[in-house]
């Protein structure tokens, strides 16, 4: 119940976020209506859970996500600096990481987050390893992948990940 | 503290336009590493750096330009959901290519010229 609540709350502050319309009862209650019916839709498919409806737990998310952001950014400059040389060397490398989060949720936010830093990319996934490639042998250290697992798990309310 | 306002609205449209022409740059600076670049796995690597920095910065200068409207949210939204899809769109691009026996070049490389990389196709 919580968590068809908070769905159809956020369906109606996207739908009013997007179409702008404060004052027309007729399309507010269409409004209403469409973001009630989606959630109906949500719990006749039975997938109304902690992941389609993450709402109570997005407090997390934005204590990871500004690290995140300034890792990008880094990764970003290092990548920038190797495209920019005139004499260029890449140093590619396959790597599998064995550090995950338990959690699918937290696996899921691990690999994307690996591919969303530029210079790694999640090649192959699976329960207990993620296949990454990496263009510098600089970005493929095992400290920086156990401690981005590390800030995963805990963004999805883990204590510790799997070692 | 009105003033102070007042003063960072004066400046609002220069941080937009140093922020949307730095996007530009690193956009146009991730296209030529796509061309640069030797093989597939790398210039993925490439487009990484579009799809993050150059979007995010692009987007920043826009929702300064709009200022605190409708319209800055909705900006805010894309760039949500490009964080969002851009990583798994990549993923399944290189996923595609791991399953399908694509061997990524590996080792160092100096000075790749763009011609190697066509026999990476095959």
């Amino acid at each position: 119940m919580g968590y068809a609540l908070s769905l159809t709350v956020a369906m109606a502050v996207l739908w009013l976020m997007l179409s702008g319309h404060y004052d027309s009862t007729l399309l507010l209650s269409l409004g209403a209506g469409s973001a009630i019916f989606a959630s109906a839709l949500a719990w006749r498919l039975h997938i109304l859970d902690g992941e389609t409806s993450p709402y109570h737990k997005l407090w997390r998310f934005f204590v990871y996500w500004p690290w995140l952001l300034w890792e990008v950014i880094k990764a970003n400059i290092i990548v920038i600096r190797t495209i920019l040389q005139p004499d260029m060397v890449l140093t590619p490398r396959m790597v599998r990481v064995k550090t995950m989060p338990k959690t699918d949720m937290g696996r899921a936010l691990f690999a994307n987050s690996i591919t969303l830093t530029p210079g790694t990319v999640s090649v192959d996934l699976d329960a207990d390893e993620v296949i990454v490639h990496a263009v510098l042998k600089e970005l493929t250290g095992k400290e920086g992948f156990a401690d981005m697992a590390a800030r995963c798990a805990r963004a999805c309310g883990e204590k510790d990940p799997v070692k | 503290m009105s003033d102070l306002l007042h003063i960072l609205d004066i400046l609002r449209p220069y941080v937009a336009g140093i922020a949307l022409l730095s996007g530009g740059v690193i956009v146009l600076i991730g296209a030529s590493g796509v061309l640069r670049l030797p093989d597939f796995y790398t210039r993925l690597h490439a487009a990484g750096v579009t799809d993050t920095l150059g979007t995010l910065l692009v987007l920043l200068g826009l929702i300064l330009l709009s200022g605190f409207t409708l319209l800055s949210g909705k900006l805010a939204l894309v760039g949500l959901f490009l964080l969002l899809t851009s990583p798994a769109a990549t993923h399944a691009v290189a996923n595609a290519a791991h399953k399908a026996g694509l061997k990524p070049r590996l080792g160092t490389i100096q000075n790749p010229s763009p011609d190697e990389a066509k026999g990476d196709a095959s």
